[in-house]
């Protein structure tokens, strides 16, 4: 067997689970939907003022986002689970956390990422400045890869449980937390017309954090679920 | 040892119960509201406590693969969770006659609930899964990753200037009257040794449980009645 090397077992495995979300386009394109839709709901909810809405709107994208990034948070590992793939990955020579870690890269390409692209147009229906609207965009794409993260390790604890979709929630949200409150936080002070500087550095800094530590939690968590 | 923290446990708790409601005086600020901080503070010392020992245990048995430091961990669990909810609970109750609400979103309450949340996590992640040694596994991971959280709800009024008042005892010496102080140490103690009993009783009945194939249980008094 020729010798991989580790950007090439990150493009493989990456190519591999794009291809496979491309092949079952549905799923993608509910998660992306369910955001729309919960966002949507809002106005309809607290009534249409506009003053109040453009109060509220980035905390509310922020909390959709979040619940939209936990419904496909079960699909992470279950379908190779479900057929072995799962199993022949962790026998494999190369290091499990770094397969871990293009299947996070790659379920964020195609659930994360989608919601950054579609944000600014929620946005502007809550009549969010020009200015509001990038860094709301800039907050997601340092954000999403954040939950996608942290939700990969609570997909490997339960995974093959029964009741697992809710019980994943239960676990991420409460971790989750302080993502949503740098992210809206850095929003509402561009709004406010404070620099958003801080919170998006401590986001980064969650990031960098996160990418560090949790793809190798996470291999552990694989290697519990399915000893 | 059970009876042994039980009962200092309730001598405790009468004695801090004593000089908190009846000897300690009258707060110039706060008035008499100021009491109920006799069961708020200690139960929030020991469910920041209680999670780290059990992150600990959990630690130790992930590590180490000993069984008795993962019965450990998920018997702590409970309790945590019962103190953290009484700490928000009795938090709420001061709040109202002290800041005009039940529930204020400030940075130490916010993370107190977090705190609530992970362990209601841990204990459903805990109990949905069927083989227990996956299940101590399982929620070790999570518990270890939890723990992030402790250290913030600690630190987080001395970083974010909230609503939420400081620590008022310190190391190089305190602003508060001897009783209170005398009480307040009175009820830690108390809080502090019925969670070190009821964590004892329960790991003794997880431990009967699983366990309960073996011969030693088989022959025990209690079993054979």
């Amino acid at each position: 067997m020729n010798q991989l090397s580790l950007l090439g077992l990150i493009s493989l495995v990456v190519r591999r689970d794009l291809v496979l979300a491309m092949r079952r386009r549905a799923d993608v394109l509910t998660t992306l939907i369910f955001f729309v839709m919960v966002v949507s709901l809002f106005p309809l909810g607290v009534g249409p003022e506009m003053e109040m809405l453009r109060k509220m709107a980035p905390g509310l994208v922020w909390v959709s986002a979040l619940l939209a990034s936990m419904l496909s948070l079960g699909r992470m590992f279950s379908a190779d689970y479900l057929d072995g793939t799962l199993e022949q990955m962790m026998l494999a020579p190369q290091s499990l956390a770094i397969v871990v870690l293009s299947k996070i890269l790659a379920h964020w390409m195609v659930s994360g990422f989608p919601l950054v692209i579609i944000a600014p147009v929620l946005g502007m229906q809550f009549d969010m400045s020009a200015q509001a609207l990038w860094v709301l965009m800039i907050t997601l794409l340092l954000g999403t890869p954040i939950l996608s993260v942290i939700g990969a390790a609570g997909a490997a604890l339960t995974l093959g449980l029964r009741g697992g979709g809710a019980l994943v929630s239960l676990l991420v949200l409460p971790l989750c937390i302080p993502v949503l409150i740098f992210g809206a936080g850095a929003v509402e002070s561009v709004v406010s017309g404070i620099n958003a500087g801080s919170n998006l550095a401590l986001l980064g800094a969650i990031l960098v954090m996160a990418l560090a530590f949790m793809p190798w939690i996470t291999a552990h968590a694989l290697r519990i679920s399915l000893e | 040892m059970v009876p042994w923290f039980s009962w200092s446990a309730a001598i405790f708790f009468v004695a801090g119960l004593y000089l908190g409601f009846f000897v300690a005086p009258t707060d110039v600020q706060q008035g008499e509201a100021y009491r109920i901080m006799f069961i708020h503070v200690p139960a929030s010392i020991l469910s920041m406590f209680i999670y780290l020992v059990m992150a600990g245990y959990a630690a130790l048995g992930l590590i180490f693969n000993t069984r008795l430091s993962s019965m450990m961990a998920s018997a702590l669990a409970p309790t945590g969770a019962l103190l953290a909810f009484l700490s928000l609970w009795t938090g709420a109750l001061w709040g109202k006659p002290m800041w005009g609400s039940w529930w204020v979103w400030d940075a130490r309450l916010t993370s107190e609930l977090i705190l609530l949340f992970l362990y209601i996590g841990f204990i459903a992640l805990h109990a949905s899964i069927e083989d227990p040694r996956r299940a101590d596994r399982a929620s070790a991971l999570l518990a270890i990753i939890g723990s992030v959280n402790v250290p913030i709800i600690y630190f987080s009024v001395q970083w974010w200037n909230t609503l939420h008042q400081g620590a008022t005892i310190k190391f190089t010496g305190t602003s508060m009257h001897e009783v209170m102080q005398q009480g307040l140490l009175a009820m830690l103690l108390a809080v502090w040794l019925y969670a070190i009993a009821m964590t004892l009783i329960r790991v003794r009945s997880i431990i009967l449980e699983r366990e309960s194939k073996t011969q030693w249980v088989a022959e025990l008094i209690e079993v054979k009645r």
